[in-house]
């Protein structure tokens, strides 16, 4: 575990290792923990939002009621959307992190 | 003698093998669990002959051993920190009862807030128990005092229950070259138990009887008597098991420390990072040394009157904290020793490492070289501000 | 301690970088060298980036400190370069080794790296046509034997061997197709 000099020191910080700010969760990167990233195509989505009941990180963006794609900073690439993606759409792919590196 | 590979857990539960006891009764907690773990897997290959009783929580795990060895057989368990923490009750009784129980501790933080990494918190919260407590540098230490502790403990002139602590995760799930005994020669160095109670045999007796103000106080002071022969025991068995292993043991180890001007007191695996950061220190011209603890309970003090008595500075490395204000139980205890001698040498206290905070060679290093020189009484070493 | 080599380990959590680290202690270990093998422990689950150690001297060992400038990194898998600093803390002549079909040449530009010696070798291929499965790490062992020369050949692929057959001693059948992902592993690595 990597300890950074400029993290807040003893007397700055709350007491009794307290959480006082919520939804903070989001601000760890679990997206760094992928290997295989799901890709939605657009045109094969049935919008039956299977996905969105299934994902266990909140990871499938939705907007006014429609899928719109990924937030790939928190997702962990578990496979979970493409597996419930019913067969008849088959809209969710996962492709190996290694084919997008740069 | 088998040179293997090993985590101080699997080293550990390596030991317990040998040792073949007649019951085991545990409860897994992180960083232990591979001792149980694996010491099962013994058990249900037949490797061993032990009853293993797999219990609900860590008190009844220490209370079913104790349980076991009033029956008269060898009985041990192992625990980490909260496990050690709801043990606390039944820690006194094993004493109290002087039932030679053998216990690995993987020292681990305590809660809250809740962190699963090395310190020392957990032991030192116990240390006044009535138990014979030895520390661990490496995962050879943890299996050889394993051994020894059941020597120690079951001594005619001790019989009192011992733990061995070992450093969470940097020895419990390090691995390390380790030489095991082999098992005829360790059957032959722990002999057969010779019980002292044994409540289904053919004599009756009374375990755990109440004693009131005419008796309790005398009870009390037996038990002190105990532990302050254990010292000559410890030491006795020590150079014993130096016959068949070759590594010498005793209550603590000077390194370096001849023409030391500052030494440095630790225990555990930071005792052998210290080591290297005392060669470091002395290319750099540095007369410094290193004396490592070995059991702090009964405490060597007379031990660290010798070794540290001329030098001018000792620093006291403590991985936990006991809130007294005055630095860590290792410091206050090293203070407390070396109080009797005239022109004693100045003692400092670092308190480093809490909750597995690395402690680097950079750290030591530089301890020792701001050590003569000035400094605080008390440290906090890598704490930010 | 001048011959202390210390090797880190980059691997995501599922891959075996602790394995590989243990499985190395052992097969060096065999051989009668002084060992360390140990894990950074953390919150991490499968699939996040982890990290494993070793220590490795013709002396024993008492450092029980984290290895901050290991001579030697190896990469169980190249995705990680996307979010990982690799290099970080390794000297100028140290090694690192990565899991990749791709060149030393293509991943120094990658890396954007400047001195340290740089290997590839295609460790997920090896495995897929030895075992089936692309497990790279058993394979990287063989790759690290070859660009470190801690062992011999022979020796090393002996020891390697023992200690597969005492890993696999309920799965014998496991233990052929690991040693000729290790040989392969060994021979294929590319160097600069």
């Amino acid at each position: 575990m990597s300890v950074k000099p400029d993290m807040p020191g003893w007397k700055d910080i709350p007491r009794g290792g307290l959480i006082l700010e919520a939804g903070n969760a989001f601000q760890y990167r679990t997206g760094d923990w992928r290997s295989r990233r799901p890709v939605w195509q657009k045109d094969r989505c049935k919008q039956c939002l299977l996905c969105w009941i299934f994902c266990p990180d909140g990871a499938v963006k939705v907007e006014e009621g429609r899928v719109v794609g990924f937030d790939y900073d928190h997702c962990k690439g578990c496979g979970i959307c493409a597996t419930e993606c019913p067969p008849a759409a088959s809209a969710i792919e996962m492709v190996p992190e290694s084919e997008f590196a740069k | 003698m088998t040179i293997k590979a090993l985590s101080g857990n699997e080293a550990v539960a390596q030991a317990m093998r040998q040792i073949d006891p007649v019951v085991v009764a545990a409860y897994p907690i992180t960083p232990q669990t591979e001792i149980v773990q694996l010491f099962s897997g013994f058990v249900s290959d037949g490797l061993v002959r032990t009853e293993f009783v797999p219990v609900e929580s860590e008190h009844s795990a220490l209370s079913a051993v104790v349980g076991a060895a009033v029956a008269g057989v060898r009985a041990m368990t192992a625990t980490s920190s909260n496990g050690l923490a709801l043990m606390y009750e039944v820690l006194h009784i094993a004493a109290g009862l002087r039932l030679p129980i053998v216990m690995p501790v993987v020292t681990r933080a305590l809660s809250a807030p809740i962190n699963i990494h090395c310190d020392h918190s957990d032991v030192m919260g116990a240390r006044d128990s009535g138990w014979i407590i030895l520390f661990s540098e490496n995962a050879q230490e943890a299996y050889d005092n394993v051994l020894q502790a059941v020597r120690i403990g079951e001594h005619a002139d001790v019989r009192l229950p011992v733990m061995v602590a070992l450093d969470g995760f940097v020895l419990s799930h390090g691995v390390e070259r380790v030489s095991l005994l082999e098992d005829a020669a360790v059957e032959a160095f722990i002999g057969e138990y010779q019980p002292t109670v044994d409540v289904l045999g053919d004599e009756p007796v009374t375990v755990g009887a109440l004693a009131l103000q005419d008796s309790f106080f005398e009870f009390r002071r037996q038990m002190a008597e105990g532990l302050y022969h254990a010292p000559r025991v410890i030491e006795e068995v020590g150079r014993e098991f130096e016959g068949i292993s070759g590594r010498p043991y005793g209550l603590v180890e000077a390194y370096r420390t001849e023409d030391a001007r500052a030494v440095l007191v630790a225990l555990g695996s930071t005792a052998g990072s210290a080591k290297e950061a005392v060669d470091l220190a002395r290319e750099e011209g540095l007369r410094v040394g290193l004396v490592k603890v070995r059991a702090i309970r009964p405490f060597p003090a007379a031990a660290l009157r010798e070794l540290l008595g001329g030098c001018e500075v000792v620093g006291v490395l403590d991985r936990s904290l006991d809130y007294s204000g005055q630095g860590g139980a290792l410091y206050t205890e090293v203070k407390a020793a070396l109080h009797p001698l005239e022109g004693r040498p100045r003692a400092r206290g670092f308190v480093y490492g809490l909750g597995g905070r690395e402690i680097g060679m950079e750290d030591l290093v530089g301890l020792m070289r701001e050590l003569v020189p000035s400094g605080a009484d008390v440290t906090y070493l890598g704490v930010r501000e | 301690m001048t011959d202390l080599l210390e090797i880190r380990w980059h691997g995501r959590g599922g891959q075996g970088a602790k394995t590989a680290a243990m499985l190395l202690a052992e097969i060096v270990s065999a051989a009668g060298k002084f060992i360390q093998g140990f894990p950074e422990y953390g919150p991490e689950r499968m699939g996040a980036p982890v990290l494993a150690y070793n220590r490795i001297s013709n002396r024993p060992i008492s450092l029980h400190c984290q290895v901050t400038n290991p001579g030697v990194v190896v990469v169980l898998d190249a995705t990680l370069l996307e979010t990982q600093d690799v290099a970080e803390g390794v000297p100028e002549d140290g090694i690192i080794l990565i899991n990749t079909q791709r060149s030393p040449a293509e991943m120094r530009r990658k890396l954007d790296l400047e001195g340290r010696r740089l290997y590839t070798v295609d460790a997920d291929q090896i495995s897929l046509e030895t075992l089936g499965k692309p497990i790279p790490n058993t394979p990287m062992i063989g790759a690290l034997m070859k660009v470190t020369a801690l062992m011999d050949y022979e020796p090393f692929i002996e020891a390697a061997e023992a200690q597969l057959k005492r890993k696999f001693a309920t799965k014998p059948h496991l233990v052929p197709g690991n040693v000729d992902a290790v040989r392969r592993a060994y021979r294929e690595v590319k160097s600069e």
